[in-house]
Order: C-alpha cells, then sequence, then structure tokens
C-alpha cells in the first residue's frame, strides 16, 4: 500500500466525539499515523506478519494503521469503552480484523512473548504527570522487537535517559520521517511539538513480563 | 477476543501469582476466517502456550488440537496447521467472561472486547 493511500484510508476513520480532557485524548492524525506506521514497516519490517499493539488506542487509528500495512494480529488497548466502541465501529468501516481490551496500560500483566511491536500515541503526561512514562515502561516490557511512540519535544531528555536506563531499551533513537516540529492541535492556537521515537528493548529471558 | 489474545492475558489484580491462563465462559463464539499464513503460525508455535490454547479452544466447542504440546514436527503437516490457524485466529469469544484461575473474579466479555479493568481495592 502506498504512503497516500494509507494516509487516505486513515483520514476517513471516525475520531472522538467528545474527548475526555483527564485521558488526553487528542486524535492521532492520519498524517503522523501513516509516515509513523509507514516507516515501522517499510525501513523496520516491524509490521507486516507481526503481532502489534497499539497502547492508549483511542479511535484505532495506529492499531488500524497496522492491520492496513499486514499485521497478522493487532491488538488496541484502551480504558475508555466509548473510545473502544468507536475503534470497533472504524474496524469495521475498512473491513479489517483488531482486537480490543479494556484495560489500564500500567496494570496490564502479559504472558509469554508473543507481542513483537508496540505502536503508540500517549497521554503526553500533561494532566496526569507520569502518565506517558508508565506506557512507555510498559511497552518496553510487552514488545520483543520495538516500540514506535510519540513524546513532546521539551522531554527528549528525559525520555530517552529513561528508555535505556530504567525501562530496559538497548537503543532510543529519534526518526525524522515527521516534518520537524509536527503540531499536535491541542487547542485553536496551541500546538505541542512531538518527536517519534523507535526503542528497541533488551531480549527477554523469563516467561513473563 | 481471538485465542492468540487469550494467550498473551493474565489476570492482573494485585497479589495473584498464577493469573494465567484465564479461564474462559463462553456464552457466544463467532467465526471469522481470515487468511492461512504458515510462516505465522510456525512462529507463533514457539511462542504460544499450548495447553492454554487447546484447552480454550475446547471450551469454545472445537475439540481438534492435541492436548499436549505436539512435536515441531508436526509443522510440515497442512492439516495440523490448518487446524492451528483455526483455533488460534478464526475462534472469537463474543461474549461471555474470563475467569482469574486464582481468586475466580469475572472479568467480563462484551461484544468481543474483555473488559480488564480492576476495582479499586485490586490494584
Amino acid at each position: 500500500m502506498k504512503l497516500k493511500q494509507l494516509e487516505s484510508l486513515l483520514g476517513n476513520l471516525q475520531q472522538f466525539d467528545n474527548p475526555k480532557i483527564e485521558l488526553e485524548q487528542y486524535p492521532t492524525g492520519a498524517h503522523i499515523a501513516s509516515r509513523m506506521l509507514y516507516t515501522a514497516e517499510n525501513s523496520f519490517g516491524d509490521v507486516s506478519n507481526k503481532v502489534v499493539a497499539d497502547f492508549g488506542c483511542g479511535c484505532g487509528t495506529l492499531g488500524l494503521a497496522a492491520t492496513l500495512l499486514d499485521a497478522e494480529h493487532v491488538i488496541g488497548l484502551d480504558v475508555d469503552d466509548e473510545s473502544l466502541e468507536i475503534a470497533s465501529i472504524n474496524a469495521e468501516d475498512l473491513e479489517v480484523e483488531m482486537g480490543l481490551i479494556q484495560c489500564e496500560i500500567k496494570n496490564l500483566r502479559w504472558q509469554g512473548q508473543i507481542v513483537d511491536t508496540v505502536v503508540m500515541n500517549p497521554p503526553f503526561g500533561t494532566r496526569k504527570k507520569g502518565a506517558d512514562m508508565e506506557f512507555l515502561s510498559t511497552a518496553l516490557k510487552v514488545a520483543s522487537q520495538a516500540v514506535y511512540s510519540l513524546h513532546k519535544t521539551t522531554t527528549r531528555e528525559h525520555i530517552k535517559r529513561a528508555a535505556l536506563r530504567d525501562y530496559g531499551a538497548s537503543s532510543a533513537e529519534l526518526r525524522y520521517d515527521l516534518p520537524k516540529q509536527y503540531k499536535f492541535h491541542k487547542k485553536k492556537d496551541v500546538d505541542i511539538a512531538v518527536d517519534l521515537w523507535r526503542f528497541v528493548p533488551k531480549p527477554k529471558h523469563e516467561s513473563s513480563s | 477476543m481471538r485465542l492468540l489474545t487469550h494467550n498473551m492475558l493474565s489476570s492482573n489484580i494485585k497479589g495473584v501469582i498464577n493469573g494465567f491462563p484465564l479461564l474462559i465462559q463462553a456464552e457466544r463464539v463467532v467465526e471469522k476466517q481470515v487468511d492461512f499464513n504458515p510462516d505465522f503460525l510456525k512462529n507463533m508455535f514457539s511462542k504460544i502456550d499450548w495447553k492454554a490454547l487447546a484447552d480454550a479452544s475446547k471450551t469454545m466447542g472445537y475439540d481438534e488440537l492435541p492436548d499436549e504440546v505436539p512435536d515441531p514436527s508436526v509443522l510440515d503437516s497442512q492439516e495440523f496447521l490448518q487446524k492451528f490457524h483455526h483455533a488460534l485466529l478464526e475462534l472469537h469469544l463474543e461474549e461471555g467472561a474470563l475467569v482469574c484461575p486464582e481468586t475466580g473474579r469475572r472479568f467480563p466479555v462484551n461484544k468481543g472486547i474483555p473488559n480488564m479493568l480492576l476495582h479499586e481495592d485490586e490494584v
């Protein structure tokens, strides 16, 4: 599938009717989502024929992008049932299969090493401090191959240090496949610059995480 | 919910040590056909918990998988792979529940979505 085609399909997805501020529900735009997954697939082979989890999936944009790029099994996880409902409708509209689980990412207990890749647009931790780090820490435990994640540019050094020192990443690199200052439209005139990261977890030996 | 998802989920209640596999209470099971991908199945064979899959598929009314972990040589058999494929990816728990094997706590499954949210005293 071409990038333009992926972006266009994602652009037609239904987004939040009433975003919940406390959950930092910003829709993941079709532009950023298509580039994130396209990079994951075409530069690293982290999507097709893989098991992919979308943490904090919201309306399912990233996970659905993974299904469109031929991931074999995709699971979207979110705490909010209204979001999961929309994600489920979006999957139906695209005629793809995406598994959904209602849970809190930080309380997730995962068995084995089945998930290859985690993709996520986590809460930035502006409402609940540390929410972004809880997502990242869990993602690095669950993924066996790679984690793709968006984080505020202002937290760049902190993210890198925590990933490498505390969360068991063997590498943390910035991907410049996005325009340098990608803007998240939060309010009419307030934008947030974000980075696209690719983290590689260290090989794991335990049977559970 | 596919049984591949079931094979990764563990009871997440505080204090629970053996939370895997979750027991299945099936009220409605649906089948959705997907493309057969032998390479994916061969890769998954070494990663999944066989017993959990075999027991779960039996509970869902599909009794074609061996109870014990088969010898990897079965991966050369198309017939075996087809059954494995069906159990892992085509059976869906649509309505019912997942039950913590240690505490008996029920996690409901509605419209194929398990609700793994914990109560305050379970975190």
